[in-house]
């Protein structure tokens, strides 16, 4: 059997961009999958349950239901087909050429640690079997605990945190616990984040009770000294920081920061997720930090699961150690064993030990790649990322805002402010366009201090053809939008769906979670 | 409802094409009306995706000619004079206005002012826009754009009608208009950015900060009508207005009214929220003049709030917020950095100029 050629000479239109890659002609899947509870046939069923022989005594009264639950009825092969259907529709990671999802770090999840976790000896373990038949897995814990000490310079390390966020909240919990434990918890009650750091730095925070205080940046791009000194105080908490921040610039001044927190008796919490562009260069701890914390799905390669579990890790000196989850993963020269009494803890983050799945993942990334390998790692995402900006800058209507002549490490926002003056043509319009050629870009987190934004980061796993592809695309994308404005403008073509509605998305009114959300509010 | 003469100054470089004289000038010089002809692309696209719409309009060059050539079949329900006025738009608004679910209107500013003038916030309005001048909110990015979004259904959001006058912007009022961010162009200088999340916290952080009774002034704004109206209360749009307990307790209040207000007894002390109107970054002493530095030194400048979504100071592009209060003295006693509440316990530091 011959696969179809997925590629046609479809040359891009930029003649400065050499090279020319083909262009990939692509189509998303033909079908809109509906949702699962449209799909309910009354009656269908997946399993017939036997009716029992012997008389099965009632649930307490208070255990029943009144009433069936509101699932949807389907057989086996429908469920399947189902989930099959939607898994087509997706534009992941192993399907294109991922480095438009800027901040995401979207590297290859190396399948050979997929096998890792298969193995029984993962896979059958049980989360309330005795410490003393787990001791492999305990180790494997403890060993990855001792890698990220090295990376970060921290003290202690927790891997319960399901994700970023979940890192970042627990970082907070313990920054709470601290001020707390020195009588100072009522006093302490703001944080301090800035407005290129991830969202989650304000929205956790804010979440464990705290006041936040945004800055802005400045006409360079860094966050504003100025107005930090003007934010600390005696209410101050923490410091919640990223660095390099999402516009791909390294804050020089960042051990100033730091001083003025202290200064002021803050603690000072940085968020590590765009690290894959320094790993092995500089650190945390380094800078003076007291916390940080590694999102391991998107550094350390484990799969980023689309909302869950992916995997994080809080790191933080001896001062806060008493304050981490518990429990934690001690050894004593001989045996591993977890340790929960830790009366100053902040208690669980999660059941158990962590997505223990995706540690073994990023256990064996980190061994398979050494020290040096992971060095390696942030130096070739630094130049891809700097190979990519000097392919895009040469296309019509982008800029590159801020810090004129600065290198960006591993990930660069981008401004397509004059093409959208030139042809009204919008940076999401262009992203919609971008996946009729089989891959897509992301504009940035809101709101667009960037005018019309675009966030491009490509981590180490691309290669030069991947990227002058990747460039050739929007080339061609960006000649449209000059020469024939309105085939980007109603784009996607070569999906199921063409137009889409971003409204339901930041209205409380409008939104729906749930199924039964989405039927009261539709009605 | 079209303004056939919309745009026809800005071909032969005139600033607008308000005004018979105007129109007069800008014909001898050579003008062409293209208003019918852009207000036909966006009927076209219309009638592809609702070809069932029911359409009613003006006679003539005001909307049935375009709507024929479109191949649409319109109710004529006003016969304007010849040449049309801005007259002919007032009239033919309020008339379209109660029949309609959306009015879409051909034109610029000017236009818009007249639709403004004509039925406010009473019906859902969309500009295609044809004319000079396009600095409201009111207009779809494009002719076609304007079709597309008149044949779906979508929230709606108040949107700023300005113009230029005198060689400033003033801001006339709002209209409702459906809110589909990437078809609608946001205000040129300044886009409001209003999303329900952002307005319902910092309603929230505003109550809790003017406490029980503790009356609350709001200056002029789209954030700050949006704060009244999640409250259930309309106030009017351009004035400074007073609430306590989420209740209207004076409507557009001069800054006499203001001042005996805000020295009277009450549960709370007075407390005031602005926000940033004008595009410019102005806090005080543009459009709210009724905040006088008597009012403002009564209730003291710590007591003073600045309300604004991010996406608002977002789209200040780094400018600075500026403050003309008419007393120097008292503008020099502002922070650099100003505490601006842009949510639910969530606050930006935004530089200041102190000029």
């Amino acid at each position: 059997m011959s696969a179809p050629s997925p590629r046609t000479p479809v040359e891009p239109a930029d003649a400065r961009i050499a090279p020319k890659p083909r262009l990939r002609r692509f189509h998303q899947a033909r079908w809109d999958e509906p949702l699962i509870f449209e799909l309910t046939s009354p009656g269908e069923r997946g399993v017939g349950v036997p009716v029992p022989d012997l008389p099965v005594p009632d649930l307490p009264a208070g255990l029943r239901r009144s009433e069936a639950p509101g699932l949807p009825e389907m057989s086996q092969p429908h469920v399947l087909r189902h989930y099959l259907r939607l898994s087509q529709e997706n534009l992941g990671v192993d399907l294109n050429v991922d480095v438009g999802q800027g901040t995401c770090t979207m590297k290859y999840s190396p399948k050979v640690n997929d096998g890792f976790v298969r193995d029984p000896r993962i896979s059958e373990l049980h989360p309330l079997q005795d410490e003393s038949t787990v001791q492999g897995v305990l180790e494997i814990l403890y060993r990855l605990e001792g890698l990220l000490k090295e990376i970060s310079g921290m003290d202690r390390v927790s891997l319960q945190p399901a994700s970023g966020s979940s890192a970042i909240y627990t970082n907070v919990s313990m920054i709470r616990a601290y001020h707390a434990a020195r009588g100072e918890g009522d006093v302490r009650d703001e944080v301090i984040t800035t407005q290129y750091s991830h969202p989650t730095n304000a929205a956790a925070p804010k979440t464990a009770g705290y006041k936040v205080i945004t800055l802005m940046p400045d006409a360079d791009g860094y966050p504003d000294i100025e107005a930090l000194k003007a934010a600390v105080g005696p209410r101050t908490a923490a410091l919640l920081i990223t660095n390099p921040e999402d516009t791909g610039i390294f804050n020089p001044r960042i051990e100033e920061f730091v001083r003025i927190v202290h200064e002021a008796g803050g603690l000072c919490c940085y968020d590590q997720a765009n690290a894959n562009g320094i790993l092995g260069i500089t650190r945390a701890r380094d800078a003076g930090f007291d916390l940080c914390h590694f999102n391991l799905h998107k550094t350390f390669s484990t799969p980023h699961m689309c909302g869950g579990p992916a995997a994080g890790a809080s790191a933080v000196t001896e001062a806060l150690a008493p304050f981490l989850p518990r429990p934690t993963v001690e050894f004593d020269g001989s045996r591993y064993h977890l340790d929960d009494d830790r009366p100053e803890s902040v208690g669980k983050i999660r059941p158990f030990y962590g997505v223990v799945p995706n540690l073994v993942r990023a256990y064996a990334w980190i061994m398979a790649l050494g020290g040096e390998g992971l060095r390696a790692v942030a130096e070739t995402a630094v130049l891809n990322n700097n190979y990519l900006i000097s392919k895009v800058l040469r296309i019509r209507g982008v800029s590159l805002p801020y810090a004129e002549g600065q290198r960006r490490i591993e990930q660069a926002r981008y401004s397509w402010e004059q093409l959208n003056a030139d042809t009204g043509i919008h940076s999401e319009q262009l992203g919609y366009r971008v996946a009729d050629f089989g891959t897509h870009y992301w504009t940035s987190h809101h709101p667009y201090l960037v005018p019309e934004p675009m966030t491009l980061e490509p981590t180490e796993s691309y290669s030069q053809a991947d990227l002058d592809e990747y460039a050739a695309i929007l080339a061609e994308v960006v000649r449209e939008a000059y020469e024939d404005p309105e085939t980007v403008r109603t784009a996607p073509h070569n999906g199921p769906i063409h137009q889409m509605r971003g409204d339901s998305l930041d209205d409380p009114g409008t939104w729906a979670v749930t199924w039964r959300a989405y039927q009261r509010k539709l009605a | 409802m079209i303004n056939p003469v919309a745009g026809v100054g800005g071909r032969v470089g005139l600033k607008g094409s308000d005004g018979a004289e105007v129109q007069e000038r800008a014909f001898a010089l050579g003008a062409v009306a293209r208003a019918g002809e852009r207000a036909t692309v966006a009927l076209r696209e219309l009638r592809s995706r609702r070809p069932d719409a029911a359409v009613l309009t003006a006679a003539g060059a005001m909307g049935e000619d375009a709507a024929r050539e479109a191949g649409l079949s319109p109710m004529v329900v006003y016969a304007p004079g010849d040449p049309t006025s801005a007259a002919d738009t007032v009239a033919a608004a309020r008339l379209l206005a109660p029949q309609v679910e959306l009015l879409l209107f051909a034109g610029g500013d000017g236009t818009a002012r007249d639709v403004l003038e004509a039925v406010g916030a009473t019906v859902p309005v969309l500009g295609v826009p044809t004319g000079v001048k396009m600095h409201s909110a009111v207009f779809a990015v494009n002719p076609r754009a304007a079709g597309e979004v008149a044949a779906s259904s979508s929230r709606l959001r108040d949107a700023e009608v300005v113009d230029r006058v005198d060689g400033s912007t003033q801001l006339f009022g709002y209209l409702r208009v459906p809110d589909i961010p990437t078809r609608v162009q946001q205000r040129k200088t300044g886009s409001s950015g209003i999303t329900p999340d952002a307005v319902s916290g910092i309603a929230t952080d505003l109550l809790d900060l003017a406490g029980p009774g503790g009356p609350l002034v709001l200056g002029p704004g789209t954030t700050t009508r949006a704060i009244a109206a999640l409250w259930g209360v309309d106030v009017p749009v351009l004035g400074v207005n007073v609430l306590a307990d989420k209740r209207l307790v004076a409507a557009d209040v001069s800054g006499d009214e203001l001042l005996k207000l805000v020295s009277a007894d009450s549960p709370a002390p007075a407390r005031i929220a602005v926000t940033p109107i004008g595009g410019q970054g102005f806090l005080l002493g543009r459009g709210n003049q009724q905040l006088s530095p008597e009012v403002l030194r009564r209730v003291g400048l710590d007591r003073l709030h600045v309300v604004a979504t991010e996406a608002k100071l977002a789209a200040l592009g780094g400018r600075p917020f500026l403050v003309d209060t008419g007393d120097p003295e008292l503008d020099h006693e502002f922070p650099a950095y100003l505490r601006v509440v842009t949510g639910h316990h969530r606050t930006t530091l935004y530089p200041l100029e102190r000029q």
